[in-house]
């Protein structure tokens, strides 16, 4: 099958650590649609992104079952990575060949043999350097890019080259990339994209939360609209923070006035 | 049983963790492969002994240039994802005359790496199974788990023979002589003019 033959896919429940039923009858999950995962530590987010990346079939711990187009995935696409329509990247995600950057891109072109145009790799290298405010460039090493360098070129990676339709993002936020600027791409590209989050900027940006409790969703919220006007607030707040970040990040001494933020309420 | 030269711990492990008998050899002076196979019969029987259905054989791999793989056994070939993207080519004769290729920590490493790691035991190997695993979670591991339970049982113990030749005859530095220079030591010698001419596998 190819990727863009992929218009859904579908996760059917499995049991809490108690071996409860999930709180929902299936979800259903289409091109180009968003969602976070959120919960506590140790709640069972990973595990539910990871059924979704082996494509489980009631033979993982938590007894999901995965559908695509309405029917168990192919052993071919369960089994192989460059027929897998998922990506999942995570702050444990590695490069561990030791190439420059446009080397271990040519790598990963060649390695799914089909014709590419001329310049993907300076095209991917630019399209990460959107998500990123440390430059990348052709000729660093893979193995000494920064934590946020790295997210950012595997992104790109799995956008261009990879292609696939649907990414999983484990707590990438937390990497140093432009957040705002990689959802953007990702729905221009119409990737369906799934975030475990702890960020309330990314967790109220998607179109759907899944709440994870004990190892098991207990809900599915879908705002439609009605979180709008929070969403504005928690823009600034988080433009704010970042802001922040980044003068504490240049060496600034911070006074009273960078955090009297005017016009979003900002508590101090 | 787990053979390995000079320390193994996981008898200990395994049984504490899953309660079953185990039993560790260690090779020392002797390759691990070559004891393996000195030992392999009597394993065998052990386990019949004890009326095992499975006996697991977990060899040290100390060089990977080998094929220790027998008849009527299940010959698993284990990759660490993070041992980098050659290794497959590095360990060929290891992989070159197993049943399944079984690649471990893939959640480690990325997607690129992944897809080039498979194209390279592809190389090697090209009908061989693969599975991509994360034992953590649990990824791939459905496939090893039915690959094992689907295996035919062992029928005559007394007819097993490996599968092909790995070069692990026991030559003059395993028995202890120290001289550096071919002219130093007979069997298999090599020249550096002709130093090319190396075990390929079959």
């Amino acid at each position: 099958m190819d990727y863009d033959q992929i218009n859904e896919i579908v996760i059917l429940p499995g049991t809490n650590r108690t071996g409860k039923k999930e709180g929902f009858e299936q979800i259903v999950i289409r091109t180009g649609d968003t969602l976070s995962i959120v919960g506590p530590t140790g709640s069972g987010k990973s595990a539910f992104i990871n059924d979704i990346e082996v494509l489980a079939q009631a033979d993982t711990v938590t007894g999901r079952r995965i559908l695509v187009n309405g029917a168990p995935p192919s052993d071919d696409m369960v089994r192989d990575p460059a027929k897998k329509p998922i990506a999942l990247i995570t702050q444990n995600t590695r490069v561990i060949a030791d190439l420059n950057v446009s080397r271990f891109l040519d790598l990963h072109i060649k390695a799914r043999k089909k014709h590419y145009a001329q310049d993907l790799i300076s095209k991917t290298i630019e399209l990460a350097n959107e998500f990123t405010g440390e430059k990348l460039t052709e000729s660093m090493s893979m193995t000494a890019l920064s934590g946020g360098q790295a997210r950012a070129l595997l992104i790109a990676d799995a956008i261009l080259i990879g292609g696939t339709p649907i990414l999983l993002l484990d707590e990438v936020e937390n990497a140093g990339i432009f957040k705002e600027r990689v959802i953007t791409c990702l729905k221009e590209f119409n990737k369906t994209v799934i975030f475990v989050t702890h960020d309330p900027y990314l967790a109220l940006g998607t179109d759907r939360r899944i709440v994870m409790q004990n190892g098991a969703v207990v809900n599915v919220l879908e705002p439609c609209g009605r979180e709008k006007n929070v969403m504005a607030r928690v823009s600034g707040i988080d433009y704010f923070l970042w802001n922040l970040r980044e003068r504490i990040r240049a060496g600034d001494l911070i006074s009273e006035e960078h955090v009297v933020h005017r016009g979003i309420g900002v508590p101090v | 049983m787990k053979i390995d030269v000079v320390r193994a711990f996981e008898d200990e492990e395994l049984k504490e963790e899953f309660g079953i008998p185990t039993k560790k050899v260690y090779s020392g002076d002797l390759c691990p492969d070559h004891m393996g196979i000195m030992v392999l019969k009597d394993a065998i029987f052990w386990a019949q002994n004890l009326h095992s259905d499975l006996l697991i054989i977990e060899s040290a791999g100390l060089c990977l240039r080998c094929t220790p793989y027998t008849t009527q056994a299940f010959g698993l070939a284990v990759l660490s994802a993070v041992s980098g993207s050659n290794s497959p080519l590095k360990m060929a004769p290891m992989i070159a005359l197993a049943d399944m290729a079984v690649v471990t920590k893939t959640d480690l490493i990325s997607q690129a790496e992944k897809e080039v790691f498979r194209e390279y035991i592809r190389v090697v190997a090209p009908s061989i199974d693969i599975i991509e695993t994360n034992a953590i979670q649990g990824t791939g591991m459905r496939y090893l788990m039915n690959a094992i339970a689907s295996h035919p049982d062992i029928t005559d113990p007394t007819e097993i023979v490996l599968r092909g030749s790995p070069p692990l005859g026991v030559c003059t530095i395993c028995i202890g002589k120290k001289e550096i220079g071919w002219q130093h030591h007979f069997g298999v010698i090599r020249p550096l003019e002709e130093a090319d001419n190396i075990y390929r596998g079959d």
